[in-house]
């Protein structure tokens, strides 16, 4: 529609680019390289399916993208600024207006409500109590925790815990969801039901969604599947239509 | 935002009530002991102040037997007399001499009785001990030679016998004795020792011997030394007096013993500065335990903390925002634990300076001082662990084991 541009745009930059990230743990010895020179680029409004055996790196990926750890060496650029150029609080701000993380062992704060841990992040984005409250309430209730929201974690079961750590997530609307296997402790229909939320948040909202899973199941909603083996990328390929 | 980081607070002590609790009652403790105990240590020395102030100056107590016989180590020394003190009289270095002697027994008027002291003496005795006569009079010298059955009462007989009238004119009964009451003593209040020295009848030593004991004995004599006369040289004086009257031979050791009131003032003064001493280091002991308690909780809680803060960062709190939420945690706790702690404090203190019969005159700076040194614990060990989890990578606060 309209006229053609006069000139053309400069290129958007990509939203999150790997260039030859390394995470090396320990030293001498008992050196791990739980990531070896990966290189990974993700556009806005991608859904990528991230695969591999236990200790390729898939988390210590996740964790790098999420800006809660840093690289040993390469190269971060969110939307094209190098994140090794940021101080702790800028990185902390990038994390609450962009990301929305659900970590692989939840990391709930205990004794605190299911709502009030839905509610966290938007604390710390400045949301007026009663808005917080709506939003969270809409989050459980997407995620099929309707009627817990005053229980804590130690009330929950593995799989409502799980659930409350993806609405978190999800309730701040973030740019980018990274959620490291979100449907590790959920039965198939449950999952199901997790992938097509996260489908639907991809398709209409626009937003861009990083998953590790171990399924090939839940691999088959995202529209890109990257492996990883031993800390590299090993395959990089579209996903086919699901049937 | 600052709302809100006090909110966080205030939650985050709501949820963890059990570690909330522990900590205002480490608080609590610290503050609370220091508090009580050194307002009553004060309390005791103001009261032993009073009480050297009201001992007459320059006062000695004769005593018949040896010098430092503890209890029940009294040798048979024969008691003084009467004429000891009108030799003593004649001495120039000798300002004013009262005899003294007691006896327990039961004064009667109307229907009312009081178990109480009955003290012979003369009208000296009161202007040596620092007795104001309140109302009525004190004896007559006339009384005193002869003996006369009038006598002078202290508050608590009053109280006991009279209530709040008048008791002068009014005949109380001490045994077979009928005994004019002519003159009420001004209230002193208790003794170092916690005895009640309103709980008294004053009479001539004469009549005293008389009607109650039975014999001439005086039990012991108070001598004031005329002004500007040395302490030393009174006592020498007083010494060689005694020893010719009673015949002691120039090796033979005295058989009685010369008191200086003010050795008493100043051993007194020195048991309350070590009592004190005593009473403030078991406060500082409390305030030390009351702070590892504080420390313990803390320390404790990191583990499950540090992870708090790794999940706080992670969702996009600044580590300034954590700490300031956790300095206002631990500073939300202390001056909850302080204020209670005060309270409690002043509260013992209060009830202890009432049993005690002391002043309570509580310090300021004490409180201050209590109160900062706890909050500081509190503050120090609430907030230096999250000074320091806030400096992590969020992911290593994550993991923190
Ligand atoms: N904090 C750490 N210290 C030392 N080594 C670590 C640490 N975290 C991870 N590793 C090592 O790094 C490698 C990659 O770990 P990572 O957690 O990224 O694996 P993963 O692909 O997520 O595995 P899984 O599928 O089991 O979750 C593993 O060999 C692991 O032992
Ligand atoms: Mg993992």
């Amino acid at each position: 529609m309209g006229a053609p541009l006069p000139v053309p745009l400069p290129p958007t930059p990509p939203l999150i680019e790997l260039r030859g990230i390394s995470r090396i743990y320990g030293q001498g010895e008992a050196e791990v390289r739980a990531l070896d020179g990966v290189d990974l680029t993700i556009h806005a409004g991608e859904f990528v399916a991230i695969m591999g055996p236990s200790g390729s790196g898939k988390s210590t990926a996740m964790n790098i993208i999420g800006c809660l750890d840093r690289p040993t060496s390469g190269h971060y650029l969110f939307n094209g600024v190098e994140v090794a150029g940021l101080n702790r609080d800028q990185l902390a701000l990038l994390r609450r207006h962009y990301l929305g993380f659900v970590f692989q062992g939840f990391n709930l704060l205990a004794r605190t409500t299911a709502l009030e841990n839905v509610e966290l992040p938007m604390i710390y984005k400045g949301l007026p109590r009663s808005e917080r409250q709506t939003r969270a309430r809409a989050a459980l209730a997407k995620v099929g925790l309707q009627g817990r929201e005053h229980h804590d974690p130690s009330q929950l079961s593995g799989g409502q815990q799980q659930r409350v750590a993806i609405a978190r997530a999800l309730a701040g609307e973030p740019m980018v969801i990274l959620a490291d296997e979100p449907t590790g402790n959920l039965d198939t229909t449950r999952s199901h039901e997790i992938m097509e939320l996260l489908v639907a948040l991809n398709r209409d909202e626009g937003m861009t969604i990083v998953m590790v899973t171990h399924e090939e199941d839940m691999a088959s909603f995202a529209r890109r599947l990257v492996v990883f083996v031993d800390g590299r990328v090993a395959r990089d390929e579209p996903v086919r239509e699901r049937v | 935002m600052l709302w809100e980081t006090i909110r966080l607070a205030v939650q985050a002590i709501t949820r963890n009530v059990l570690r909330s609790f522990l900590t205002v009652l480490g608080v609590v403790i610290g503050v609370a002991a220091v508090i009580a105990m050194v307002t009553v240590g004060q309390g005791s020395s103001a009261q032993v102040s009073a009480d050297v102030a009201s001992l007459g100056t320059n006062m000695l107590i004769l005593r018949p037997g040896k010098q430092m016989m503890g209890p029940g180590q009294r040798d048979q020394a024969p008691a003084f007399r009467l004429a000891d003190t009108e030799a003593l009289k004649t001495l120039a270095v000798v300002g004013s001499v009262a005899p003294v002697s007691s006896s327990s027994q039961t004064a009667v008027y109307g229907n009312a009785n009081i178990a109480t002291s009955i003290t012979g003496t003369n009208s000296s005795y009161l202007t040596v001990s620092n007795w104001v006569v309140l109302r009525g009079r004190a004896f007559s010298e006339v009384e005193e030679r002869s003996g006369a059955a009038v006598c002078i009462i202290g508050e608590t007989v009053r109280q006991e016998l009279f209530g709040n009238t008048d008791p002068t004119g009014e005949m109380i009964r001490i045994k077979a004795m009928s005994c004019q009451v002519i003159g009420l003593l001004q209230a002193k209040g208790a003794s170092s020792f916690g005895q009640d020295q309103d709980d008294v009848v004053m009479m001539p030593i004469r009549a005293l011997q008389r009607r109650l004991t039975g014999n001439q004995d005086v039990a012991t004599i108070s001598v004031a030394l005329a002004k500007s006369v040395s302490t030393e040289r009174g006592i020498r004086e007083i010494q060689t007096l005694l020893r010719e009257r009673r015949r002691i031979g120039p090796h033979e050791e005295d058989d009685f013993s010369v008191t200086d009131l003010k050795e008493i003032a100043s051993m007194l003064t020195s048991v309350n500065t070590v009592l004190t001493g005593l009473l403030s280091s078991v406060a500082a002991v409390s305030l030390l335990v009351g702070g590892i308690g504080i420390m313990n909780i803390m320390l404790v809680s990191v583990t499950e903390r540090t992870r708090e803060i790794g999940i706080r960062l992670a969702v996009g709190a600044e580590a300034g925002q954590v700490m300031t939420q956790f300095l206002v945690e631990a500073v939300v706790l202390s001056i909850l634990g302080g204020v209670i702690g005060i309270a409690l404090g002043l509260s013992l203190a209060y009830f202890a300076s009432r049993m005690m019969v002391i002043p309570f005159s509580p310090d300021p700076l004490v409180v201050v001082m209590a109160f900062g040194f706890s909050a500081l614990v509190g503050v120090i060990f609430g907030y230096f662990p999250a000074r320091r989890a806030a400096r992590l990578d969020p992911i290593e606060a994550l993991r923190y084991q």
